[in-house]
């Protein structure tokens, strides 16, 4: 009965999703569209919350932490500051994910004896969770000029190490997903798309960097939806995997928008320039 | 799960990647950022999933507390933070000259 009430709640949500995304999509609805959107938001989360039977407190007091946190910071930021802002709540996003993909690990003590598809949903929404966290955190440092805005990296070597880095991290999400109990294996999967997220975003220069934020909201929202399959949670697989898609759109369009493509800008090193690379 | 709700959600999964396609077709440029800040909120559902493995652990240990109770505040923030973000870069369109206003806002 309570499942029932929850999935029909969950449809609800979508529903509020979709019409808000489309409301975002123009200039006279958008506001509106924000709203709607949030009002589906509200209703998945109700409904979630109707089905948890354990550690309230607990939940409570997260709930409570991050409207703390969010709505302050949110308010405060000088419009100038937005990209930035949407950078790092983005990048908080991605680090849920990986961190839900984490516990998900220990408390099934490593993944030998969960289905296949779970184990590979989970070390894939840990790997791109973390690259999305670090990656983000990167992004919010340059463009607050923590960070000094000009590209930093190896030059022409840059690739290579960053492929070095992939591979790694693919290498210990296999380990980790085979269902070995040891946890270094999940430990140093985060911490090697860690290392990627940061490499893959430090040679980019700051004028680039609202097409790669709107690349990591794409990834962001994938590694949401694969969290949701793992799960077998569907409105994480649709609100993900819709935020995965149109982002991916977005990316592109705001790249044509600055006359560059996104193999180009994620190459790195060229930022703010105007030279067209010829990578495709 | 059984296979069969795997294959629903695969499905569910395909479907709603479409549906993402499909809503963004065409963006003006002026919206790309309150656009890209509205999808960063509604990614914001993660949060589902820390409530969800929270909601089902029976006496975890404090580290895996300590990790689900991160993921919910980031989840929250992600959320709370996303719409009130897109929100009030929006309030921008309001007024009248809207458009041009909207312009600056997009090359900051």
């Amino acid at each position: 009965m309570m499942a029932t009430l929850v999935t029909v709640l969950y449809i609800v949500a979508f529903g509020l999703f979709i019409t808000g995304l489309m409301g975002l999509t123009g200039p006279k609805t958008a506001v509106r569209g924000n709203k709607i959107a949030a009002l589906g938001m509200a209703v998945a989360v109700v409904a979630t919350l109707l089905r948890v039977e354990n550690n309230w407190p607990l939940i409570v007091v997260g709930l409570i932490l991050g409207t703390a946190v969010g709505i302050p910071s949110a308010r405060r930021v000088k419009m100038t500051a937005m990209p930035q802002m949407v950078a790092l709540f983005n990048g908080v996003g991605g680090g849920a994910v990986a961190l839900i993909a984490w516990s998900e690990f220990r408390t099934s003590g490593g993944f030998a004896d969960t289905a296949t598809y779970v184990a590979a949903a989970s070390v894939f929404a840990a790997l791109i969770g973390s690259v999305s966290f670090w990656g983000s955190l990167i992004a919010f440092g340059k463009l607050q000029e923590i960070l000094p805005g000009r590209p930093i990296g190896f030059g022409k070597r840059q690739q290579p190490v960053n492929l070095l880095m992939l591979v790694a991290a693919v290498a210990c999400a296999v380990l980790a997903g085979l269902g070995g109990a040891s946890q270094a294996w999940m430990i140093l999967l985060l911490v090697f798309a860690a290392v990627l997220g940061v490499m893959v975003v430090l040679p980019i220069g700051g004028a680039d960097m609202p097409v790669v934020i709107s690349l990591l909201n794409a990834l962001t929202g994938l590694s949401a939806a694969a969290a949701g399959v793992a799960l077998g949670n569907t409105a994480m697989i649709v609100a993900g995997m819709i935020v995965g898609a149109s982002g991916s759109i977005l990316t592109n369009q705001m790249a044509l928008a600055m006359n560059r493509t996104v193999p180009a800008i994620v190459a790195g090193g060229f930022g703010g320039g105007g030279v067209l690379p010829g990578a495709g | 799960m059984d296979s069969g709700s795997l294959l629903a959600n695969v499905a569910i999964l395909v479907l709603a990647g479409f549906v993402g396609f499909a809503v963004i077709s065409k963006v003006p440029n002026t919206l790309h950022t309150p656009l890209m800040s509205g999808t960063n909120a509604i990614h914001g559902i993660v949060l589902l999933g820390g409530l969800v493995v929270l909601g089902e652990l029976r006496d975890p240990s404090v580290l895996d507390s300590v990790i689900l109770v991160v993921a919910i505040a980031f989840g929250t923030i992600n959320i709370v933070g996303g719409f009130l973000v897109t929100d009030r870069m929006l309030g921008m369109f309001k007024p009248r000259a809207s458009r041009e206003r909207a312009g600056e806002k997009g090359d900051a």
